[in-house]
């Protein structure tokens, strides 16, 4: 493998710098673009997120402080070939992550048969007691998923990370074409690209078709988006979402268990909630049964859970299937269940607990990127190839320490994507989360996702806690 | 809805209108203070300004002298007033933000756009020569914010939140004004109506933006009784006592048809209401014009409690 920036896949350029056919519309309407009014657009782009208020709150810092996710004009496109390819093994990996669970909340098959250790289970903060023998209504765990992909040649698109929790940054897919379409509407008539819009018009769909038995038909399942309130990063998100699915967007303080239901406090009395999409983390969910201290969430609902009186989305508990030990074991998890081969490859993964691996990761740290097990947003990860002598002494002297809460992976040759520069475009490393919707009707891929992509020149980190910022994301119609 | 959301929505506009009210008693504050020849008196005008504000206390607490620029200074941006104009403003987004999906986009829009304007604006202190373009700002907020409820909210539960709130608080601010002037209207063994009676009325009417109404109402005259009854009785003046009693009871009715049923709040606003309706202003003097007001504070605030508790604002 690679260091970053040295050789890498540009997914607009080919070697001898000839436009790749995906980009050749664009570029032909880039050239003929007028340079200083572009400068003058891309000013603009961010003075018009301002306005409609899609900031982000950042971990750590004064809760008034409300930044921007930059965005990037210069779009990132694939091919309707590329995409079928990816829907295939999208697709086949989100049916395996829901096998998954229901085998591990029940008869456990997968480690009876040896293909995964017991360990990785136990110890496992993730996996719920509270789940064991329960299915959820429509057997769906994971109503909403987010594939993060990266891309590294031609052919080669890995999986990096599932998210199976709450994965969030689906505001962004839809704000970008939003604001690509209204400062570039030409582009569009002359480039074929599949539509996005209709994702939370989908999402409520699929979230309405996984009614819980208490459900008695009638009027439509009512849906509710659960949010931590204003000062959550991803609160703007919450309040996109419920809006558009015209969902009521709800606090812990909204609601309360009555009649063996979840209702929540109207301006008339007390309403029965049927599904609730929930962006608050499983240990918030309900103080009776989880983190007591927890004003996030309603107590008592996972007694109505489990009684059929509501749906959870995503369903408690999924966390064990997007954990990063459980990761390494995707490819035999992916084999077992669906009795087919990958058809996305993982990337290479040497799990810090087990003796050789952590050997060889200690041997090659400088060459490697290496994450904690149940870190996320970028936050505690040693990237070798950027850090200091000095650092990667610190981080040895850690993972010497606790090698189970490690794993490693080669520094990837990340694909790269121009941005949008006032020197003109400059390739930078992007990745790719695609959203995907779980119901009992079948899974549903949405034509596009979240680019990210590292601002940063050489820089591999692309999560927007970290400076990355986003592109609008194109799929290329047949 | 949701409870929590007619709260938010209820609040939001009672930050705008309170900021709105604000920005034009400071605005009067300096048209007379710029009109007082000597220190002394412009001085007791901008005192004026933060008794009626209700904020001369704390604003002693921490300064002891009213000059001008220290006052408005205080009164628009000042960090340690809770009840400064930029956090009204940004009280009024952090509510928007929470009801964000009960709002249009446009009305979403009016009011971020509006306190990004501000925030920047009031990032530094105020000079007396950009004092006027802040005010007009923050005008301009709130009649934008305004403007997009009208011309783009669906006439419903929401809808008539955001107006009890707006009217409850317009009818607090009246009242609250003249309360704080009522003396220059009561008939006096020494009023003459000299020049100098003329200018406290007129100043009076500005505050509320009555001025050129009750000039139209009133060609070439200025009789205290006549303001009084203006600013308490007129049935087309909207920021009258009236006039705003006469709305909350019309969105009340809006809430009572959507719902299908009242609540106790709709009792308690249709008596206060009728005792208006029926009095006269020569029976608000008799019994005390201050007596009178102190009443009519005291009821509104008893109104908006109860349709906060009515209509499940919080647990």
């Amino acid at each position: 493998m690679t260091a970053a920036g040295t050789t890498n896949f540009d997914e607009m350029l080919n070697g001898d710098g000839a436009v790749r056919p995906a980009y050749s519309d664009f570029c032909e309407w880039y050239g003929s673009q007028d340079k200083a009014w572009l400068k003058r657009q891309d000013a603009e782009a961010e003075r018009f997120f301002r306005r409609i208020g899609i900031t982000f709150n950042v971990y750590g810092d004064d809760a008034a402080e409300e930044r921007l996710i930059p965005f990037d004009m210069i779009p990132r496109i694939i091919t309707a070939r590329e995409w079928r390819k990816l829907t295939r093994g999208i697709e086949q990996r989100v049916r395996a992550l829901n096998a998954f669970l229901q085998d591990l909340y029940h008869r456990q098959e997968i480690i009876r048969s040896g293909r995964l250790p017991v360990h990785a289970l136990r110890d496992n903060d993730a996996f719920l007691s509270q789940m064991i023998g329960f299915t959820p209504p429509g057997g769906v765990y994971t109503h909403i998923v987010g594939i993060d992909l990266v891309r590294t040649g031609p052919e080669e698109f890995m999986v990096l990370e599932d998210n199976a929790r709450t994965p969030s940054g689906v505001s962004y897919m839809l704000e970008n074409r939003e604001t690509m379409m209204a400062m570039f509407p030409e582009l569009f008539t002359k480039v074929p690209v599949r539509p996005v819009s209709d994702y939370p018009r989908r999402l409520a769909r699929s979230l309405r078709a996984c009614a819980p038995p208490a459900y008695r038909g009638g009027k439509r399942p009512v849906v509710a988006v659960l949010t931590p309130g204003i000062y959550n990063s991803a609160y703007f998100e919450h309040a996109y979402l419920a809006d558009q699915m015209g969902a009521e967007l709800v606090e812990g303080s909204d609601l309360r268990v009555m009649d063996g239901r979840v209702a929540m406090r109207t301006t008339t009395g007390y309403k029965a909630i049927d599904v609730i999409y929930r962006r608050v983390d499983d240990d918030y969910l309900d103080p009776l049964t989880f983190n007591s201290s927890s004003v996030l969430g309603v107590a008592g609902i996972m007694d109505v859970y489990r009684a059929g009186g509501i749906t959870i989305a995503n369903a408690p508990g999924t966390g064990i299937a997007d954990d990063k030990a459980i990761y390494s074991y995707m490819p035999e998890i992916v084999e077992f269940y669906t009795g087919e081969k990958p058809i996305l490859n993982n990337v290479p993964t040497w799990r810090c607990s087990e003796a050789d691996s952590l050997a060889y990761v200690l041997d090659n740290l400088k060459d490697l990127v290496v994450k904690e097990v149940h870190g996320s947003g970028g936050y505690g990860m040693l990237i070798g190839p950027t850090s200091s002598k000095k650092e990667l002494a610190a981080f040895e002297a850690k993972l010497r320490a606790k090698p189970d809460n490690y794993i490693a992976q080669p520094t990837l040759s990340l694909s790269t994507v121009p941005i949008f520069t006032n020197a003109g475009l400059a390739p930078r490393h992007v990745d790719l989360r695609p959203f995907v919707l779980v119901s009992p009707d079948g899974i549903d891929i949405t034509p596009g996702g979240l680019t990210r992509v590292a601002l940063k020149k050489g820089s591999l980190v692309v999560n927007s806690s970290q400076g990355g910022g986003t592109k609008d994301t194109w799929v290329l119609d047949e | 809805m949701l409870g929590r959301a007619a709260n938010g929505v209820y609040w939001m506009h009672r930050y705008l209108e309170r900021a709105e009210n604000t920005a034009r008693l400071i605005d009067v504050g300096f048209h007379l203070a710029l009109t007082r020849g000597d220190k002394q008196s412009a001085d007791e005008e901008w005192k004026s300004v933060l008794t009626t504000t209700g904020q001369v206390e704390a604003y002693c607490r921490t300064h002891d002298d009213f000059g001008g620029p220290q006052v408005f200074n205080y009164l628009l941006r000042d960090k340690d007033n809770p009840g400064s104009v930029l956090q009204m403003v940004e009280n009024a987004r952090t509510n928007a933000r929470v009801v964000r999906t009960s709002i249009t986009n446009s009305v979403w829009e009016a009011t971020n756009e509006g306190w990004m304007t501000l925030h920047d604006l009031l990032s530094r202190p105020v000079r007396e020569s950009n004092l006027g373009e802040v005010l007009a700002t923050v005008r301009r907020q709130s009649m934008l914010v305004r403007g997009a409820l009208e011309g783009t909210m669906l006439r419903n539960e929401v809808f008539n939140f955001a107006r009890i709130g707006t009217f409850i608080e317009r009818a607090d601010s009246t009242a609250r004004i003249l309360d704080v002037k009522y003396y220059v209207l009561l008939p006096s063994v020494a009023w003459v109506g000299s020049s100098l009676d003329n200018v406290q009325w007129e100043t009076l009417l500005r505050s509320v933006a009555g001025n050129r109404a009750f000039t139209w109402l009133n060609p070439g005259s200025m009789d205290p009784k006549e303001i009084a009854r203006f600013l308490i009785l007129d049935g087309q003046f909207p920021r009258s006592l009236v006039f705003c009693y006469e709305k909350i009871r019309s969105n009340m009715a809006g809430l009572a048809k959507e719902y299908g049923h009242e609540v106790s709040a709709h009792e308690l606003l249709r008596d206060a209401g009728a005792r208006l309706h029926q009095t006269s202003i020569d029976e608000i003097f008799e019994g005390g014009l201050h007596e009178f007001l102190q009443d009519f504070i005291g009821k509104t605030v008893e109104i908006g409690n109860m349709i906060a508790a009515d209509y499940r604002f919080i647990e």
